[in-house]
């Protein structure tokens, strides 16, 4: 029966890829791709995943989860798979691959899809379910301490250094998505800043009012950011408060980063947390219906396959398909952030190893899905439309008539009025240069939302796709700077015992303040970059986030060869880390050798400063031009310290192995000894068996 | 309420299986869960308040990374 079904699914899912790959001359529906896309998620599922978890990691049903042995009633709770399942993948999913895929479009759409199906496939679900699976069995330990347990203390503060910086970098360039998208709209700015206060209501109905009582206080929080959309709308017409929430994007800047301050020194059931609650459900929410929406409306993929892009010299930003499409998806198929989820929170909530497999694999593949549909909403748009939207005005000019000449010179024909009209029906005054893929993927929702639940709302629906990614970066941004901020006290304890006490007052404000200059000193440059800044920053993110996947994969590593029964099957983590690696050194590579000035760091500095001295700038491009300057001399610093810390994980991983493989001394794996399960099915989570759990 | 079991109950058993669920997933019924985890495992010692229960819950979860990218 199940061979069956799997034939069934190869042949479907062929069919689906191979109707992708024939139609290319003329446009695509884009139900192929969600086809075939389902298909190889479940042919993954069913057969690699089992096979890994069966083979490479023994899985043993009676085998007593930490979540069983070490039970608290409170961080470790046996969970009901389907429940931990839908709190891990709440956890792991982010605006990333709403923003990534949105960018690498500009390759044409099949570059980015290939991408996320088999790299999510082979790679980003087979991490994620690996540190659960590792992380589990050693009592739920984070990816930082099971470096240090199975490399040592070197590997282990690599682990940890590469992690507070990627964490930097991605607030940034989240920060930018949102300012980019609240700059000089009011409609937008003022609905985000209304769900401040509604986050705050929520907050002390939880603490105070009615403890406790999430889905309440939830449904009213959400019930008052939908109003919010509308208030927005209300406000937009209003002449005078209009103009109190009409900013350019440097004072929006200014606020991002005052607010990301105060949420990371307030006490968390104030903003940090109420906002994580309403922000679950408004993902989870959008995201669900999203999806039925596609799948009612089966756009037609107006990009072609590939663009002319592909050979590097895209506007959006710069560099070939190889290896820059795999840096800018990112998150949507290979993600490294997600190995400090699945290393630390989830593997505390797992009631059984057999579960590993759905919560891991499961909530990946579920993810790649979501990067998926920010695809295609960013290539159902006219290809014109999509680069008017994306492209920052330093590139194509700064007025709408030289933005659509560029563009269409380059085969993409759009026009003036077409992008006045969008922007009329958006609720907008402008659509031209709204870079950071927020603006672009909010039209292309509204697309969608708009024709399968009715056009008369166009408008609203932008407002709300604009909202519901900016509540989600808000988010990041909280819980971000947060955890960065106990990072640094981890690190600044070292130093001075008091600074790593993560009550003590001083301490926070001292850490959370670096943490926001760090993230906010980027977000700046971004903001008075005139190219849009995104196409410097998101790189950067790209190769950080690849980055912390190849450390986690290099741990897992060393973590099979240790304790597999057979070596070989290292390849299962070792592979993939052998293409990140690649990838990243490549990108990492360009970005600090290339003499493309739009390309590599250096150059594009020295090709700026030459252009300054020279006196070839206009006098509002000199005016941030040393700021720009030195921060792409920084940037490109940074490149070399990310990938120095990669390779430095990665010889280390290697030195592990070969003293492992030549009967030498290493660290000992920390797995915890087995114990048999008292637990049976149905005591877990009790009440949950029935329709939903009925395995 | 009654505890529907007939087929012509499937639909009213689905949505109260979703309402389960959804409340699970949300952490809804985290102190319900607690108490009787309590009543189990520590019987006789006082239980903590939902109040209590609630903002302790809320300070463990957020001092670990809990959101993604």
């Amino acid at each position: 029966m199940n061979k069956l079904f799997g034939i069934l699914l190869a042949v479907i899912g062929g069919f689906a890829l191979g109707g992708i790959a024939l139609y290319r001359a003329e446009p695509i529906n884009s139900l192929w791709i969600i086809v075939a896309l389902v298909c190889v998620y479940l042919l993954g599922y069913r057969f690699y995943a089992a096979w890994i978890v069966s083979k490479v990691y023994l899985v043993d049903p009676t085998r007593a989860t930490p979540a069983e042995r070490l039970n608290n009633g409170r961080d470790f709770v046996p969970t009901q798979r389907w429940v931990a399942f839908g709190h891990h993948f709440a956890a792991i999913a982010g605006p990333g691959p709403l923003v990534g895929p949105t960018l690498a479009a500009q390759f044409g759409y099949l570059p980015g899809t290939l991408w996320i199906i088999i790299g999510s496939v082979l790679g980003g679900c087979v991490q994620d379910m690996t540190m659960l699976m590792l992380s589990m069995r050693r009592d739920g330990r984070s990816l930082g301490q099971m470096a240090r347990d199975e490399l040592g203390p070197v590997g282990g503060f690599a682990a940890l250094i590469g992690t507070l910086m990627i964490m930097i970098i991605l607030i940034a360039v989240l920060g930018l998505v949102v300012v980019n998208a609240m700059k000089h709209s009011p409609w937008a700015t003022s609905t985000v800043f209304a769900t401040i206060p509604v986050a705050i209501l929520v907050g002390f109905y939880m603490r105070s009012l009615r403890p406790g009582r999430v889905l309440e206080a939830t449904a009213i929080g959400v019930a008052l950011i939908g109003l919010s959309v509308f208030g927005g709308g209300w406000i937009d017409q209003q002449p005078t408060l209009r103009a109190m929430f009409d900013y350019p994007g440097v004072s929006l800047a200014g606020f991002v980063i005052v607010y990301g301050w105060l949420a990371a020194i307030l006490p968390v059931w104030l903003l940090l947390a109420p906002r994580d609650y309403l922000s679950t459900f408004l993902k989870l929410g959008t995201v669900f219906l999203l999806a039925i929406a596609i799948l009612l409306m089966h756009p037609q993929i107006k990009m072609p396959a590939m663009t002319q892009f592909v050979d590097g010299t895209g506007p959006l930003f710069t560099g070939k398909v190889f290896p820059f499409v795999f840096i800018t998806i990112a998150c949507g198929a290979v993600s490294g952030f997600h190995a400090l989820i699945s290393s630390g929170t989830t593997p505390k909530l797992i009631s059984n190893e057999r579960d590993v497999r759905l919560i891991g694999y499961g909530s990946m593949a579920l993810e790649s899905l979501v990067a998926i549909m920010a695809m295609i909403a960013a290539t159902l748009l006219d290809p014109g439309v999509y680069f008017a939207i994306n492209v920052g005005g330093g590139i194509v000019g700064a007025t709408p008539d030289a933005a659509v000449h560029t563009i269409t010179g380059w085969g993409f024909p759009v026009t003036a009025d077409q992008m006045a009209k969008l922007a009329h029906d958006m609720g907008e005054t402008t659509l031209f240069a709204r870079t950071g893929g927020a603006p672009s993927l909010a039209v292309g929702m509204a697309s969608i939302f708009g024709s399968t639940f009715g056009r008369g709302l166009l408008s609203v629906w932008y407002h709300f796709a604009i909202m519901f990614e900016a509540v989600f970066i808000l988010t990041t941004i909280d819980a971000g700077t947060r955890v960065g901020r106990f990072m640094l006290q981890d690190l600044l304890g070292h130093i001075s015992a008091p600074l790593g006490r993560t009550s003590w007052y001083p301490s926070v404000i001292i850490s959370s303040s670096l943490i926001v200059a760090g993230w906010g000193y980027f977000l700046y440059i971004g903001v008075i970059d005139p190219n849009g800044g995104i196409n410097i920053l998101w790189p950067l993110f790209g190769i950080s986030n690849q980055m912390l996947a190849a450390i986690a994969l290099s741990v897992s590593t060393a973590i099979i060869i240790k304790t597999a029964n057979k070596k070989a099957y290292a390849w299962v983590t070792g592979a993939p880390l052998a293409w990140l690696a690649t990838v990243t050194t490549v990108a990492a590579w360009q970005k600090v050798m290339s003499v493309d000035p739009k390309l590599g760091f250096f150059a594009g500095a020295d090709d700026m400063a030459a252009k300054l001295a020279a006196g070839a700038l206009s006098a509002d491009k000199a005016a941030v031009a040393p700021q720009l300057i030195f921060n792409q001399r920084l940037d490109g610093w940074l490149t070399i310290f990310f990938t120095a810390v990669l390779w430095f994980v990665i010889l280390d991983m290697s030195r592990i192995c070969l003293r492992r493989l030549r009967g030498l001394p290493v660290p000992k794996s920390c797995e915890a000894p087995y114990q048999p399960t008292k637990l049976e099915g149905v005591e877990v989570a009790a009440g949950l068996h029935g329709a939903l759990g009925s395995h | 309420m009654s505890n529907p079991t007939s087929g012509d109950w499937a639909v009213l058993r689905w949505l109260a299986a979703a309402w389960r669920y959804l409340r699970a997933v949300s952490g809804d019924d985290a102190y319900d869960r607690y108490l009787v985890h309590h009543a189990c495992e520590h019987a006789g010692e006082p239980a903590m308040t939902r109040k209590t229960f609630f903002a302790d819950r809320q300070r463990q979860k957020w001092t670990g990374v809990t959101r993604c990218c």
